[in-house]
């Protein structure tokens, strides 16, 4: 086909019912956020009405507990939130698939030390370790970024750990092994490029986590500091005048439900195209460990 | 033990170990060496890499006296070995010091709250394994159903869902907005435990059920759609076994065994996900706990809850493989 295979496997899953479904969601959303600041018409910190005002004509969505516009404020709120949620997807995809394929293609004592790390890193709720770390070094956003990224890793290594093993065994990596060739070089020419399929759905699931992490930080005062308009912030500091002016809460939760959702359908849809299965590849990990008569 | 229980079994002791025997142990000894690191790091983490943290909790308003008292009262004036005996020592004695933000005993804090936690925990761990199992084994039964697509499409849509968006949309049915059956808020009389009013219990627990649910389903579904079409079914219908037979003792153990690993998993998200309910719902668990000791940087409770959250996932995680392959039948034989 002559097209890079990373945009044919986006483009196959975005032409499914359901990968199309979950794109469209998600880009909505990315829109609002990435938009949202530019169409804003009002300032998000200004005290402007009544705090939780009902809404009205000037206020579509009403006052928040402060009085502040909510619609500026909803605007406002979520391109921070993506994009520290991409980042850190970006970094634990990177440390993960990394790990993964050096504990499963270097084998031996390399692989014991990578995978006990593993397991060490994985007895730690994703969100109590951000929370350690920040109750260390306060709530800076790099911090909570980097906390998220390294707790996303030990998931994604064994999973890439374990499609590695099988790539690895195929002729065409012998062959090159064969010609001397080095190992980081057989590694991020041979083997990479056929991770494509589970890199691509970890990349997914990740960045849905990330999203949720992120959000439930913000929420209890770990993301942004206020004044900032924050989605996952704006829930926590409205729900006390729910009884007053819901749209304060519900439109927040809704956006980050949405966003969640659309990027989670899409990709289930990347993997169903690449694995041909609805099966995730953690559970498939899980699956392969346990089916009674295959090698381990 | 098992030279003990099964001698007659035994003709050549030591060897032909029962793999389960061996596992166990294997997995006890990872598991040991595994909350060793989670110890190290931890105490590593708060004690030593900050710097100080006597001057991380006192900030700004640390003064050389201050900053002094504090040393002593985190033991920081002793080596980092020393250090570290001391606060080890103390998890398995109860002394684990006192808190920074009110000057109580840690124990005496977070007692209570142990408890409480670990009843919503169960609770929702019990509660969303089996809804999870039941639906996950009739979505299979009836695939391609309409049951079958829109259980799969609510589940991939829940699943997405962060669990504090799940409270708040409960709390908008149930307490404000909608109606006002339950409780918004869990607040309990301090030294009550949770049993003593369940109805405050309802809301976190069917939040958590609302968010581990799925991904029981989702595997169950998977697992038990193996297992029928795998070849011991199949031989097991053409020998004419009544289809109840089939699918309660040939396809249901083994779409189980996967199945309890994802349950498992679950735990590791409760211990994660209590944090975001307790706080949501103001239920007086160690989550709720652990908020309040990172806002107030209170050490000693932050360690504490974070080796125990870290040790209950370890020990959860030997129970699951343990069970796994207990109920896997063609694991439990000796080879």
């Amino acid at each position: 086909m002559g097209r890079h295979p990373w945009l044919s496997v986006l483009w196959t899953a975005a032409r499914t019912p359901r990968g199309a479904a979950g794109l469209a969601l998600a880009s909505v959303i990315v829109l609002i956020a990435v938009a949202g600041p530019f169409v804003a018409s009002k300032p998000p910190d200004a005290l402007l009405t009544l705090p939780f005002a009902k809404p009205s004509g000037q206020f579509p969505l009403g006052g928040d507990f402060l009085g502040r516009d909510v619609l500026s404020r909803v605007l406002n709120g979520g391109w921070a939130l993506l994009l520290m949620a991409l980042a850190a997807t970006t970094i634990g995809i990177a440390i993960g698939a990394a790990a993964g394929m050096s504990a499963a293609y270097l084998r031996g004592r390399s692989d014991s030390l990578i995978m006990r790390t593993v397991d060490v890193i994985l007895a730690f709720p994703q969100l109590v370790f951000a929370l350690l770390l920040v109750s260390l070094l306060g709530p800076k956003l790099w911090l909570i970024v980097l906390a998220v990224g390294l707790t996303h890793a030990p998931a994604v290594a064994r999973v890439i750990r374990s499609a590695t093993l099988d790539v690895s065994e195929r002729d065409y990596v012998k062959v090159v092994e064969l010609q001397g060739m080095r190992p980081v070089k057989v590694m991020t020419s041979e083997i990479l490029p056929n991770l494509i399929s589970p890199l691509m759905v970890e990349a997914g699931l990740r960045l849905t986590y990330s999203i949720v992490i992120m959000a439930g930080l913000a929420f209890l005062g770990f993301g942004q500091a206020p004044p900032a308009a924050n989605w996952g912030l704006m829930i926590n500091e409205n729900r006390s005048g729910l009884p007053l002016n819901p749209w304060a809460v519900i439109v927040p939760a809704v956006l980050i439900a949405l966003l969640t959702i659309g990027t989670n359908t899409f990709t289930d849809a990347i993997a169903r195209v690449t694995i041909g299965v609805d099966r995730r590849p953690e559970e498939a990990v899980l699956l392969d460990e346990l089916t009674p008569g295959q090698p381990r | 033990m098992a030279i003990a229980t099964a001698p007659a079994e035994r003709a050549v002791p030591g060897r032909n170990e029962h793999p389960l025997l061996v596992l166990t142990a294997r997995r006890l000894a990872i598991g040991v060496l595994t909350l060793f690191l989670v110890s190290v790091i931890v105490f590593l983490a708060t004690e030593v890499l900050p710097g100080n943290a006597a001057f991380a909790v006192l900030g700004r308003s640390a003064n050389p006296a201050r900053l002094h008292a504090l040393e002593r009262q985190l033991h920081l004036d002793q080596s980092v070995l020393a250090q570290y005996w001391t606060w080890l020592s103390g998890l398995f004695t109860g002394k684990l010091g006192t808190s920074l933000a009110n000057g109580e005993p840690v124990w005496g804090l977070v007692e209570p709250r142990l408890i409480n936690s670990a009843v919503l925990v169960f609770a929702a761990g019990l509660f969303g394994a089996v809804v999870g199992v039941a639906l996950g084994a009739i979505a299979a039964l009836r695939k391609d159903s309409v049951f079958d697509h829109v259980s799969s499409v609510a589940a991939l849509t829940v699943t997405s869902l962060p669990e504090f968006v799940v409270a708040i949309t409960l709390i908008i049915l149930f307490s404000t907005v909608v109606s006002h059956l339950l409780p918004a808020v869990s607040l309990l009389p301090p030294g009550t435990y949770a049993w003593s009013q369940p109805e405050l219990l309802i809301l976190p627990v069917a939040t958590l059920v609302i968010v581990i649910v799925p991904y029981i389903f989702r595997m169950m579904r998977a697992a038990m759609i193996e297992a029928l079409e795998s070849d011991y079914v199949e031989m097991a219908r053409l020998k004419g076994v009544p289809e109840w037979r089939i699918v309660l003792v040939h396809a249901l153990p083994n779409a189980i065994a996967p199945t309890i690993q994802v349950i498992g998993l679950n735990f590791l998200y409760l211990a994660g996900g209590v944090v975001v309910v307790e706080y949501v719902f103001n239920f007086p668990g160690i989550g709720q706990a652990l908020v309040f000791a990172v806002n107030n940087r209170d050490i000693p409770v932050i360690q504490f809850i974070v080796v125990a959250l870290a040790a209950f996932y370890v020990v959860m995680n030997i129970v699951t493989d343990v069970v796994a392959l207990l109920v896997t039948p063609r694991r439990r034989i000796a080879r």
